[in-house]
This record gives C-alpha cells, sequence and structure tokens, in this order.
C-alpha cells in the first residue's frame, strides 16, 4: 500500500477531524483505521469499514486519544479489576484474643506498558503499578513481610501511626536487595491512606511505581453515632455490598526521566477507562477511594462530570469535609473517599478527568457507563 | 632496490611466468571468506553480548517533511540509532492523537515512515510534535508557524515562477544590460570588473556553503551532512575543471556561460531556500524583501557580461546566459515549497559550492593572464578595488535580505 493510498483512504473519515476541534461523534469509525494499521497488538480494535461501530471513547473525544491497547496479560495485571482488587491479606488472632492482619509485599523490577506501545522499567509491588491496594480494620494488629527482590534498596513507608522504627524511612526499614523486612503496627487512624517507598532520592523511587492505597475501614463498634455510616464503608458487610468501591490511583509516568511527565493516569495505563469504561449499575452508590501520588506536579485533580459528590478528605471522618462539588485538588501523598449516584440520572458514558487540561489530554481521563441494574 | 629486483632470478621467474587466474582469484575471494566468517562468528556467538548492560538502544528520529492541509499533518520521519523504532504514540500540543503510520511497524535504521494526524492546526500559530517511542524516548518537532503546505496547481507554480523570475532572471538580465556601456572599458576598468565578479563569487561561495551546512544539520545523521557537502563541492569543483579544460582555459563565452551556471547553481539554492521558508510558514516576503533579492543579484549580471566584453556573441547566447543564471531560482522555488527533505537542498547547494569555485579559478587565471602573472594581478589598484567592490556590494545588499 502506498502512501498516498493509506492517506486517501483515511481521508473521508478525517475530513471533519482536521477542520473541527476534537469535537467527536463527527469521525466516522473509518479513523479507527489507525489502529489495525498501527504494530503491536491492535486487533481488537473497530474494525475499518464497519460504519455503525463506534467506540465509546470516541463518541467524547474524538481522535485526541493514545493509539491501540495495552497488553493487560504481559503487565500482569488489568487497571479494570484493579478498581476493585482489594488485598486484605491472611487474618488470624494472636493470643491476646486481637485479630492480626498479614500481608506479603516483595518489591520487584520490572518492565511494564504504560500506554499502548510505551514501556517503562518500572520499580514495582508485587509486580504491579500501583501496589496492592491493602485493606484493613481500624485497630487491627497488621503485619507486612516485606521482601525486596529489586535492584535497589526500598521500604514500604506508610502513612498511618506507628513507630519511628517502623516508618520505612533509612534506618527504620529500609532494605536492600534479597533483605526482608516486617513491619508491625496497629491500623489507625480509619481512613483512605497510602504507602510509598521511601529509599532515596525519593523521586525516583515514587515515580518509578512504588506506591499504593492502604486503606483501614472503620470499625462500626467504636463509632455508635455513626455506626450505620461505619457499617457501609466495613469491607464483607452487607450494607457495604450494596455500594460499588473503586480504588483509583492518580500517577504519571517520566519516561525521558527529564523531570516532566509524559504520561498521565489514573492506576498507570493512559487513558485506560476512556477505552474501557467503567460499569456502574445506576441504582447503587458509588465511593472512590482515590489518592495523589503523582510525582513533578504539585498537584492533580478529580473532576466529574453531570454530577456532584461528596469528599471526606484523607477518610477520616465519618461526615463529609466537602459536600457537593463536583472537582477536588490534591497534592502528593494527598488522598480522600468520594461518594456520588448516578440513581437519578439516565444511562449513558460520564467522564470524569483530571481538570489539568494538559493531564487529561496527556491520559487522565475515563468513563463511568452507568446502565440499569445488571440482570 | 632495484638491483635486487633485475638480479634477483625468482624475481624474474615471477615476473615471466603469470600467475594463473585460478589463484588471483582465490586471493581476492579469501579476504571476503575471512570477513563473512567473522560476521557469521559475530552473529552466530555474540561474544560483545557482554557488553550489554541494560542501557536501551540508542534511538534518533528527524522529520524531513512537515505537511500541513485539510486533513491534519503529515510527516515524514527518518529512523536513526542502534537499532529500529518503533513509534508508539504521538503527542501535538501536549496531548495524545490518533495517528496512521504508513508504512506501519518498526521503522529500519535509515528508513523512513509517514505519520498522518487529524489535527486541527491553527494558521500562523505555532504547534509541538512529539514523537514516544516504544522505550519510553520522546522526540520533539516544534512547527513554528504553521502554515498550508503550498501544492502543485498550475496557479501555484506561476505566482512562484514569478517570484523567482524577480529573485533570479530579472537581476541578471539587468545586470548583462550594462554590456554595450561596458564594451568600450580600457585594461583597467576591465580589470576592475573581473575582479569585482571574482569578490561577488568569493561572496557567494561563502553564502552557499553556510545554507548548505545549514540544511545539512537538519538532515539525518546517516547521510553525515557535513561530509557530504565537502565532498560534494569537491567532485563538482573537480568535475567542472575537468570538464572546462579539455579545450584550454575557458574565456570568452565559455567562461561567461561557466560563470553563468555556478551563478545559477547559487540562484538554484536561494530559490530551495525561499521555496523551504514558504513550508515552513517562516516567509513573511514582503515586497521590501523581494527589492531587496533583486539588488542583491544585480552583481551577478555584470560578473557574467565581463569575460565577453572584447568578443562580439551572438544575441541568442545573452537569453541563454540569463536564463542559465537566473531560471534556476525559479526551479529552485518549485522544488523548495513542498518541503523536500534538507539533505536533497544541503546536495544541491553543495553542488553549487563546487561550481562557483570553479569559476572563481577560471576568473583569476584570467585576470592574472591579462595583468601578467597572479603577483602582479593581486597588487593591482584597479583589480583591489574591484575585488572591495564585489564582496562589499555583495555584503551590504545581503543586508537587505536577512532577516
Amino acid at each position: 500500500m502506498s502512501d498516498r493510498q493509506v492517506f486517501d483512504l483515511k481521508r473521508r473519515g478525517l475530513i471533519g477531524a482536521g477542520l473541527l476541534a476534537a469535537g467527536g461523534a463527527a469521525l466516522s469509525s473509518r479513523s479507527a483505521l489507525g489502529q489495525t494499521a498501527h504494530p503491536a497488538g491492535h486487533g481488537a480494535t473497530t474494525t475499518a469499514g464497519d460504519e455503525g461501530a463506534v467506540a465509546p471513547h470516541r463518541v467524547a473525544h474524538g481522535a485526541m486519544i493514545t493509539v491501540g491497547d495495552v497488553d493487560d496479560a504481559r503487565n500482569g495485571f488489568d487497571p479494570t479489576a484493579m478498581l476493585t482488587d482489594w488485598d486484605t491479606g491472611t487474618l488470624s488472632t494472636l493470643p491476646d484474643g486481637r485479630r492480626l492482619r498479614t500481608f506479603e509485599v516483595t518489591a520487584e523490577d520490572k518492565e511494564i506498558e504504560i500506554a499502548p506501545g510505551v514501556m517503562f522499567p518500572a520499580w514495582t509491588f508485587n509486580g504491579r503499578v500501583p501496589g496492592p491496594a491493602l485493606r484493613a480494620i481500624e485497630n487491627e494488629q497488621l503485619r507486612i513481610v516485606f521482601r525486596n527482590y529489586g535492584s535497589h534498596p526500598h521500604s514500604m513507608h506508610f502513612h498511618g501511626i506507628h513507630a519511628a522504627r517502623m516508618d520505612g524511612v533509612p534506618g527504620a526499614g529500609l532494605i536492600g536487595p534479597g533483605e526482608e523486612f516486617i513491619y508491625e503496627f496497629e491500623a489507625k487512624p480509619f481512613g483512605c491512606h497510602l504507602y510509598h517507598c521511601h529509599a532515596l532520592p525519593l523521586a525516583r523511587h515514587i515515580h518509578k511505581g512504588m506506591y499504593g492505597l492502604f486503606v483501614v475501614d472503620p470499625d462500626p463498634a467504636r463509632h455508635p453515632d455513626f455506626a450505620e455510616v461505619a457499617q457501609s464503608r466495613l469491607l464483607g458487610t452487607p450494607e457495604n455490598a450494596r455500594w460499588q468501591e473503586l480504588a483509583m490511583v492518580m500517577n504519571a509516568f517520566d519516561t525521558t526521566f527529564d523531570g516532566e511527565n509524559e504520561l498521565y493516569a489514573c492506576n498507570t495505563i493512559a487513558h485506560c477507562y476512556a477505552k474501557k469504561p467503567i460499569r456502574i449499575e445506576k441504582q447503587r452508590p458509588v465511593r472512590v477511594y482515590l489518592v495523589n501520588i503523582t510525582e513533578f506536579d504539585p498537584i492533580n485533580s478529580f473532576h466529574l462530570h453531570a454530577n456532584f459528590f461528596d469528599y471526606y478528605d484523607q477518610g477520616t471522618t465519618l461526615t463529609p469535609t466537602l459536600k457537593t462539588v463536583d472537582v477536588i485538588m490534591q497534592c502528593q501523598a494527598q488522598r480522600g473517599i468520594l461518594e456520588f449516584t448516578f440513581a437519578d440520572h439516565e444511562p449513558g458514558l460520564y467522564m470524569f478527568h483530571a481538570h489539568q487540561s494538559e493531564f487529561t489530554e496527556l491520559g487522565w481521563m475515563g468513563m463511568f457507563d452507568v446502565v440499569e441494574a445488571v440482570s | 632496490m632495484r638491483d635486487a629486483e633485475t638480479t634477483s632470478p625468482v624475481t624474474t621467474m615471477v615476473a615471466t611466468h603469470p600467475r594463473p587466474i585460478w589463484l588471483t582469484a582465490m586471493w581476492v575471494v579469501l579476504p571476503f571468506l575471512v570477513l563473512a566468517a567473522a560476521i557469521w562468528w559475530l552473529v552466530a556467538t555474540n561474544p560483545i553480548a557482554r557488553f550489554d548492560n541494560g542501557a536501551p538502544p540508542v534511538e534518533a528520529l528527524t522529520v524531513e517533511r512537515t505537511i500541513l492541509d485539510h486533513n491534519g499533518v503529515r510527516l515524514l520521519v527518518r529512523a536513526g540509532g542502534s537499532e529500529a523504532i518503533t513509534i508508539a504514540q504521538v503527542q501535538v500540543d501536549a496531548a495524545y492523537w490518533e495517528f496512521v503510520q504508513s508504512p506501519a511497524g518498526p521503522i529500519d535504521r535509515g528508513e523512513t515512515a509517514w505519520v498522518s494526524l487529524p489535527f486541527p492546526w491553527v494558521t500562523g500559530e505555532a504547534h509541538t510534535v512529539v514523537f514516544v517511542t516504544r522505550t519510553g524516548a520522546a522526540f520533539e518537532h516544534p512547527i513554528p508557524v504553521a502554515v498550508a503546505t503550498p501544492v502543485v496547481t498550475s496557479s501555484n507554480l506561476v505566482a512562484q515562477a514569478i517570484l523567482g523570475a524577480f529573485v533570479g532572471i530579472l537581476p541578471v538580465a539587468v545586470g548583462l544590460m550594462f554590456y554595450p556601456a561596458l564594451r568600450g572599458a580600457g585594461p583597467a576598468t576591465m580589470d576592475f570588473l573581473l575582479a569585482m565578479t571574482i569578490g561577488l563569487l568569493g561572496f557567494l561561495i561563502v553564502d552557499t556553503l553556510e545554507d548548505s551546512f545549514e540544511f545539512a544539520a537538519q538532515a539525518a545523521a546517516i547521510f553525515q551532512g557535513q561530509a557530504m557537502v565537502v565532498l560534494t563541492a569537491a567532485a563538482s569543483f573537480l568535475l567542472l575543471m575537468a570538464v572546462s579544460r579539455r579545450q584550454g582555459r575557458p574565456s570568452g563565452l565559455a567562461l561567461a556561460a561557466y560563470i553563468a551556471l555556478g551563478i545559477g547553481l547559487h540562484n538554484l539554492g536561494e530559490g530551495l531556500a525561499i521555496g523551504a521558508a514558504f513550508a515552513a510558514g517562516a516567509a513573511g516576503l514582503g515586497t521590501f524583501l523581494l527589492i531587496g533579492f533583486t539588488l542583491h543579484n544585480i552583481t551577478e549580471g555584470i560578473g557574467i557580461a565581463a569575460p565577453i566584453l572584447k568578443t562580439r556573441p551572438p544575441l541568442w547566447s545573452f537569453a541563454a546566459l540569463t536564463l542559465l543564471a537566473g531560471g534556476p531560482a525559479v526551479a529552485g522555488i518549485w522544488l523548495g515549497s513542498p518541503a523536500y527533505a534538507p539533505q536533497w537542498s544541503a546536495l544541491a547547494l553543495a553542488i553549487g559550492a563546487g561550481a562557483i569555485l570553479q569559476v572563481i579559478i577560471e576568473v583569476g587565471a584570467l585576470l592574472a593572464r591579462n595583468r601578467g602573472g597572479a603577483a602582479v594581478a593581486i597588487s593591482a589598484a584597479p583589480v583591489l578595488a574591484g575585488l572591495a567592490a564585489g564582496v562589499g556590494f555583495m555584503y551590504l545588499t545581503a543586508m537587505l535580505v536577512k532577516i
């Protein structure tokens, strides 16, 4: 196929986009040729010539998106599965009757695909970025067995209340390659927290991928005034099962190592939820555990389209710290819980993204696919 | 040594019995066999594996053409570096855009591919395209001023031809029109005019080489821009010298034709630069600039006229000389405006530089002959004045066209 031919083939589909802004639906699915003509593994995308099939993301933002799909199998993690993949460790009882929760975490070097076709030499916890979303209950005794299989010294620094020697900073739980350390502390305070590697240089260890969610559910027995709210936050209860809970980590990658990010995302893969929208049953409320760990940029943000939410900064309260907002911003390591519902909305695709246009256009945008109850 | 050769019986034996042809063939084939074996061993056993320190491959990407039209942006990229390059994503102004690469897949070293984006570029504004490769390396390509790339239509060609005529043909014609006035020139005026021709050619060779190196620097590393320019200029010089000296030293109309050729090749380069400036959106080419180019090139006609002042060439030869010297400016603009790859412009300019050097030598030789030796000529007042006038005029009028 000559250059000329390819361009002419594209022409019909592209005239609209060439002149209009990224306004969208004007594009016919012919321009999805971009994906079939492109190398590695894009076979699953829209078939050229099938005028009826328009990928959901195309409706919303036309041609302004990354080309192709990421190979989740090779990465060993799937951003959609990650949303609800909580690591609750293994539970046992201590001699004094208290509950002991044990997590096992390894640090590993791993090359991951962070946008279609773009490989990044990551440092990971348990082979994924973000690391496992650890979830415990208030006042449980926690034991995190940390093994460093990576090529550099690493640690796990938890945002929580613990002894200095459990802090994961140099001299307190920072271990070299091949070593093991066990962090032990009580799960408190309840809330939406995070952990990250605190080895130096900090910026490099964080932006290479060493971070994850650390959620401590409130113990309803300790909050009699808000027992119902606490109960709904407690994973595994029927009250909690009604909610659709999502784990989201806002992150970014500097693939050229020049101190500026080339790709932004929610849960690592640029545009992942734009191409595969998150299915939301409209009758069930939504709770997002959101953390910002973006390196190099001072803040990140979350904006929900066509809806408003209540926000619990750091998740350490059972009443909202912000009520009825549609955008919040977080500095690095700031986090919180978002609660909203689409119960009164009509089904459809509802966008969410950082409200820094630059981040959005470099990958950090997604969609909620709000549907009637799934049978 | 010579004694040993002539007296040694062994040497004599070898010399008198010609080596069988198969033996010669074997000695030709053997080095290649050794080379092939070494390459096979290198590939089969990979002895340099121990140097693989985990560093990512070196990557290089050069954008050779930028086409902006109603379909968006099309870029011709050439890959360099140590391995084939895979373009994974493309950003425009810090946003990822869908793109089509043709041919698709990794781009091998030295190969090119077209990358097309449906990007709604804005006339007169700047955009930046960033190619993100598989390894995460990013290659930035600025589009300083976005304007639609001129397309080849008859009206465009005519407009460009008029422009080229003003830059190339008109000044040469005007310069040649001084011919009747200069015909009665005495030896001193003659020397002055020839020296002025050398001076202006001296300016042109510097200008041409500078532009040539500039284009070469934009070309992909694989073309080795600087070496290419120098070698091409040298080759062009030697070739023209060899051709022109086959019938003795050129003088009269022949010399005028060579001067016209050298100037023509320079004007081709000037045309290419103007065309490229249009394609890049850099040309707010106003009337003032155009008049500047015309004035700048007027001495070229006088230079061409100098060697034929003592002969009486037919009238048609003036037209031919004008076209030879000025016409290439038109061709240059035609070729330059579709934004062709910089190495071709560098190549054309390097050929021009070689041609100009050749005429500098020939005009210098003519001057030296007239004066009875180079040493005498160089110290003569009219010659020095002519050189200064030639270089000075070119330098000062160049101020009109440098932005």
